[in-house]
């Protein structure tokens, strides 16, 4: 079992695989919307000025959220 | 031959206006969704002998009931029951835009999907079997590239066929949802079935999903329908959350989600390959994003931008807006030559003339700023600017997008809170939005520049430049300040979430532009002729009626007869060193009768019955009278104010003159000056800009917003005058 550590952790360019997304409500709904599921892969391609919010790359598009909607997805890295 | 409805549905940024456009043309009428300020278009297509009415329903990504988006596509598809919807899709983010489709199987509706975006899968070496996605969902499948216009007339073909085929016929898609959830449902369906529970407008299945996903708005509907069942149904869907929230540790609206995008998985494995992974285009956007949202280069680059569009909008915009101006002069003088002197002359020139007049000299400032807003938001840098400022915006409880409608209200001194406003179309959060929609309007709009000019220059001729750019920095903050107030209290509530979508950079297309450009700048102008006029009548009206009773014209007439004999006996040689005299004499007649005649308007009623009131903050009846005209638009605060000082009728570039009258009116102090200027700032909006946020918002937020304002400025400015006046 590899780690499992908060999104809010990632460093820019390392490649991810989703483990848990626990938010509810309205929020989770919107995280789920974009397709943040269990199991999704993505990367962190970059941080706005401020280091909030932060731009996730998955398989088909890119989508931003904010560190502290990211601290409701814990993810895993993924070996290249 | 017959009549169809068809709706139009789709992710944001997929293509979805694009296709409406090219499959309706010019031929849309735009509404509002009963209740909602969502935009409701409709565009009507002859095919051979069928009429089509297409709606196009707005830009979301589900169908739950969290935004008013979604509310409304939903509700559309349910009681209206289109014949037909047509999904489109880009094809190039596949996977996420089937999840919307899905929903819309799970509802039942016949459905066509239009693979969109085309061109760009297959330049990103993707491959889409679309055959077998028909074969896999159910659904026709039409491919299509919208900017160009392929496959649009294929895709409106199929969807007529289906309609013709379905004639009004639902079968929705049973989808799995996990071990834990299906025992469940199929119990619910049966006790749905069995009680016609809600079932004449949507699937059995589909409103026991609705329970599980615990939505709101079908939960309302049900407990209206069958109290009873609801709270059994309630109760079940409680039950079951409890207990994969132990097993699974999730909620079961987690649970579908995550089902419907395993459904989704099984089916697109076999439809999208990759023969050569060619990330290049997307690294394009990527690589275009390591510049445009650097640390450093990125606000830097934003706020060319920024300074760009309010360069073009106010300079370029600038031009036609003089000829309009020309136009509406001119109509006023061939009026004023035309009709003999009286009421419904100055009813005519002054009342509708330059009221809607003045209304429409905006639209060609409308016009430019939303053709560039609509490039820009078209290529995907709107996304960025909100990306970037989010983390400033939020500390205030407002959203990064905010900045757009500040800047262009009058961020950089000189915008227009109109198309301001209107500029918070672009956010999706509706807590925000209110708040940016009552704040815009301090900004220092191009009408209140020249109040402030006059004022700083006569009470602080060593700094006015520096005054200036404090009254522009401190409109800023003032802004901010209320918005986080406004958070906190009115519409408190956790920040709307800030997931969203950062479409790779797109060339906009000319006529996507122009014809979102167009269809603002109408909605604008059409106003002019209707609300706008009723406003600018009744302010005329205030500022003339009633009038000086006869005996005190006849008065103003015996001071003037003297004079006028005097003149017209002069020989024509005589001096100028006789004749300016007495031409000074009759003017200051003139300006006393103008004096006592606003005096007695309504509207110097009005200020002189404030007067105790507002002197709380230095402020005199004339002020008062400026002021109350500052209401239908700020411009008038200046030459109201010359009136009202006797000056008669002055330039508003020109203000030296009633500067130094203010100067040395014992009555109006350096602290009523610096009052002034704050109560300016915040007061409330001219007529225009409230007719705009009711339009934005609702009647009862704008009238808070113009009472609210108007108390705060008036506080405000009693303490800076008190503070001042204590100080020196």
């Amino acid at each position: 079992m590899k780690d499992v550590f908060c999104l809010r952790k990632a460093k820019v360019n390392q490649m991810l695989k989703i483990v848990t997304v626990s938010a509810e409500g309205e929020l989770g709904r919107r995280i789920r919307d974009l397709g943040l599921i269990p199991g999704t892969e993505c990367k962190v391609i970059g941080k706005a000025p401020l280091k909030d919010p932060v731009a996730l790359r998955l398989k088909d598009f890119t989508l931003t959220l904010r560190n502290s909607e990211a601290d409701h997805v814990t993810v895993s890295l993924l070996e290249d | 031959m017959g009549k169809y409805t068809l709706g139009i549905a789709g992710n944001p940024n997929c293509g979805k206006t694009t296709m409406f456009n090219a499959l309706t043309g010019a031929r849309q009428h735009v509404a509002n969704w009963p209740g909602v300020t969502v935009e409701k278009k409709i565009g009507v297509i002859k095919s051979g002998e069928d009429t089509i009415d297409l709606v196009d329903l707005p830009g979301t990504y589900s169908l739950t009931a969290y935004t008013q988006e979604e509310l409304v596509a939903r509700n559309f598809l349910v009681e209206e029951r289109p014949e037909v919807v047509i999904d489109v899709m880009n094809a190039d983010a596949l996977e996420r835009n089937l999840y919307l489709a899905v929903q819309i199987m799970e509802l039942g509706v016949p459905l066509v999907l239009g693979l969109n975006m085309m061109d760009e899968v297959r330049k990103s070496g993707k491959n889409i079997d679309s055959e077998k996605l028909a074969t896999l969902s159910g659904c026709k499948v039409v491919e299509t590239v919208a900017r160009n216009g392929k496959g649009t007339s294929a895709l409106l073909g199929a969807a007529l066929d289906l309609a013709k085929e379905k004639r009004g016929e639902w079968n929705p898609l049973n989808i799995t949802y996990g071990p834990d959830l299906d025992p469940v449902l199929d119990e619910m369906e049966k006790l749905i079935e069995a009680n016609g529970f809600l079932t004449d407008k949507v699937p059995a299945r589909w409103t026991g999903i609705k329970y599980l996903e615990r939505d709101e708005d079908v939960i309302i509907k049900g407990r209206m329908a069958d109290s009873d069942l609801s709270s059994t149904l309630e109760t079940m869907a409680r039950e079951v959350a409890a207990h994969t929230q132990k097993t699974l540790n999730a909620q079961p609206d987690a649970l579908i989600a995550d089902h419907r995008y395993g459904f989704i998985a099984g089916m697109i494995k076999d439809v999208v390959s990759y023969p050569v992974l060619d990330a290049d285009r997307i690294s394009r956007s990527d690589q275009m994003d390591k510049v445009l949202t650097h640390t450093l280069l990125g606000p830097l680059i934003m706020l060319g931008i920024v300074y760009v569009i309010y360069q073009v909008t106010f300079s370029v915009g600038a031009i036609p807006m003089g000829w309009l101006e020309s136009l509406f002069g001119w109509m006023g003088d061939s009026v004023s030559a035309a009709l003999p002197e009286g009421h419904l002359r100055s009813l005519l020139v002054s009342g509708i003339i330059d009221g809607v007049g003045g209304v429409l000299g905006f639209v060609p400032l409308i016009m430019f700023m939303f053709l560039m807003i609509s490039a820009l938001e078209d290529s995907g840098y709107i996304a960025r600017m909100a990306y970037m400022l989010d983390r400033v915006f939020k500390i205030f409880g407002l959203h990064g997008t905010s900045v757009l409608p500040f800047i262009v209200s009058g961020g950089i001194a000189g915008g227009c809170a109109v198309p301001g406003v209107m500029a918070t179309r672009t956010l999706r959060s509706p807590k925000e939005k209110l708040a940016t929609i009552f704040v815009a309007p301090y900004m220092t709009c191009g009408a209140k520049v020249p109040v402030f000019l006059m004022l700083a220059a006569a009470f602080f001729p060593e700094n006015s430049a520096a005054v200036m750019l404090m009254i522009t920095l401190g409109a800023w903050v003032m802004a901010l300040l209320v918005a986080r107030a406004l958070r906190s209290t009115v519409i408190r509530g956790a920040s709307t979430p800030f997931v969203m979508e950062l479409p790779p950079y797109r060339m906009p297309t000319l006529n996507g532009v122009l014809i979102h450009t167009w269809e603002r700048t109408w909605e604008y102008a059409k106003k002019a002729g209707t609300i706008i006029l009723g406003i600018s009548i009744l302010i005329w009206a205030m500022m003339t009626f009633p009038q000086l009773p006869q005996e005190r014209l006849d008065a103003y007439d015996a001071l003037r007869a003297p004079i006028v004999t005097h003149l017209e006996a002069l020989d024509e040689n005589a001096p100028e060193s006789v004749r300016a005299p007495l031409e000074e004499q009759l003017a200051a007649v003139d300006n006393a009768l103008a004096e006592e005649s606003i005096h007695h308007t309504a509207a110097g009623r009005i200020g002189t019955a404030l007067e105790p009131v507002t002197m709380l903050a230095g402020f005199n009846w004339r002020t008062n009278i400026a002021l109350t005209g500052g209401f239908a638009a700020k411009e008038v605060i200046v030459s109201t104010l010359a009136t009202a000082y006797s000056l008669g009728e002055i330039d508003v570039e020109d203000t030296d003159t009633l500067a130094q009258k203010l100067v040395n009116d014992a009555t109006f102090s350096k602290a009523s000056a610096i009052a002034l200027i704050i109560f300016t700032m915040l007061y409330a909006p001219c007529f225009v800009t409230v007719v705009t946020m009711a339009r934005e918002s609702s009647w009862s937020w704008a009238a808070y917003s113009v009472v609210g304002s108007t108390t705060l400025a008036f506080g405000l400015a009693v303490l800076a005058y008190n503070v001042t006046k204590a100080l020196s």
